[in-house]
């Protein structure tokens, strides 16, 4: 391995350091909101704290989203590669199961941030 | 003439298989886009053994068959704009001759993610997905580091023969 192989890795791997130190210090609190989206568009939000099971039929696939404990996971999805199921569980803001085939997200946020954006996009 | 079309053909059948094994090994790391990349062993190796035009050939003809018999149309696009931004940057670095192999396979591999991460984003059309990036460039580092030096021991091995 070059000295020059080296200088790349080690700037891809701070670059990577500094990334996640700035994802988690932004997203490091407990959120409180649950938002699915499939498309790009809002599918629903769900209270984070009340446990429900959301099925979703959209896009020719099936997901079943899972709020539980304060906790968010996938538990079945017909996709082709599964990544969702196995993203497991999230509960933090900023946190995202995505399924690709499906164009779903699953993402956690924060209430006062979440409504930030409704008025945003209401003006 | 056709002992080209004949060392395509074979390359992408190899590639082909590669990507085949893999989807059948039951390794899941639990993130989306996170995974060895077998197939990329005959990339890193045909851009260094084979004329560009070749691999850019393999690569484009094996992403579009996988996609035609395994896939469907949005895993398409994301193996597409994984493969092609990929191949672009080692393109680019081995010509630049800054690199040895194994920093052209990790550059390889992180844009492979990179490109593929700004897809999903577009597709799923939320931005939130860059939560990923991170540890998808901490992948890219340790599959690049493992395909590259498997590469240069191919290329040992079969660069002498291709000569003859």
């Amino acid at each position: 391995m070059k000295k020059k192989d080296i200088i790349l890795i080690g700037t891809i791997l701070l670059i990577a350091l500094i990334s996640y130190l700035v994802i988690h210090f932004r997203s490091n609190n407990t959120g409180n909101i649950v938002i699915v989206s499939v498309s790009g568009e809002i599918y629903g939000k769900y209270p984070l704290n009340e446990n429900r099971i959301i099925d979703v039929n959209e896009n020719k696939g099936y997901n079943r989203i899972v709020i539980n404990d304060g906790k968010v996971y996938m538990e079945e999805a017909d996709c082709p590669d599964k990544y969702c199921v196995s993203q497991g569980k999230i509960s933090k803001t900023g946190e995202i199961i995505v399924c690709l085939p499906h164009k779903l997200s699953v993402e956690i946020k924060n209430q006062s941030e979440a409504t930030d954006e409704i008025d945003a996009v209401a003006k | 003439m056709s002992k080209r079309i004949a060392n395509i053909g074979l390359m992408t059948a190899l590639a082909m298989i590669f990507s085949y094994v893999e989807a059948m090994l039951p390794i899941n790391f639990g993130i989306p886009g996170v995974k060895i990349g077998i197939a990329n062993l005959v990339v890193v190796s045909g851009v260094y053994i084979l004329n560009i035009k070749d691999v850019w050939m393999i690569s484009m003809i094996r992403i579009f068959l996988m996609g035609l018999l395994f896939g469907n149309g949005v895993s398409l696009i994301y193996s597409l704009s994984g493969g092609v931004l990929s191949l672009l940057v080692m393109m680019l670095l081995k010509k630049s001759g800054i690199f040895s192999i194994k920093g052209v396979s990790v550059a390889g591999a992180v844009s492979h993610n990179i490109g593929q991460l700004i897809a999903a984003s577009v597709v799923i059309g939320n931005l939130s997905i860059f939560y990923y990036f991170p540890v998808l460039l901490i992948a890219g580092v340790v599959m690049g580091i493992i395909i590259g030096m498997l590469s240069g021991r191919i290329l040992t091995g079969v660069k002498p023969e291709m000569n003859n």
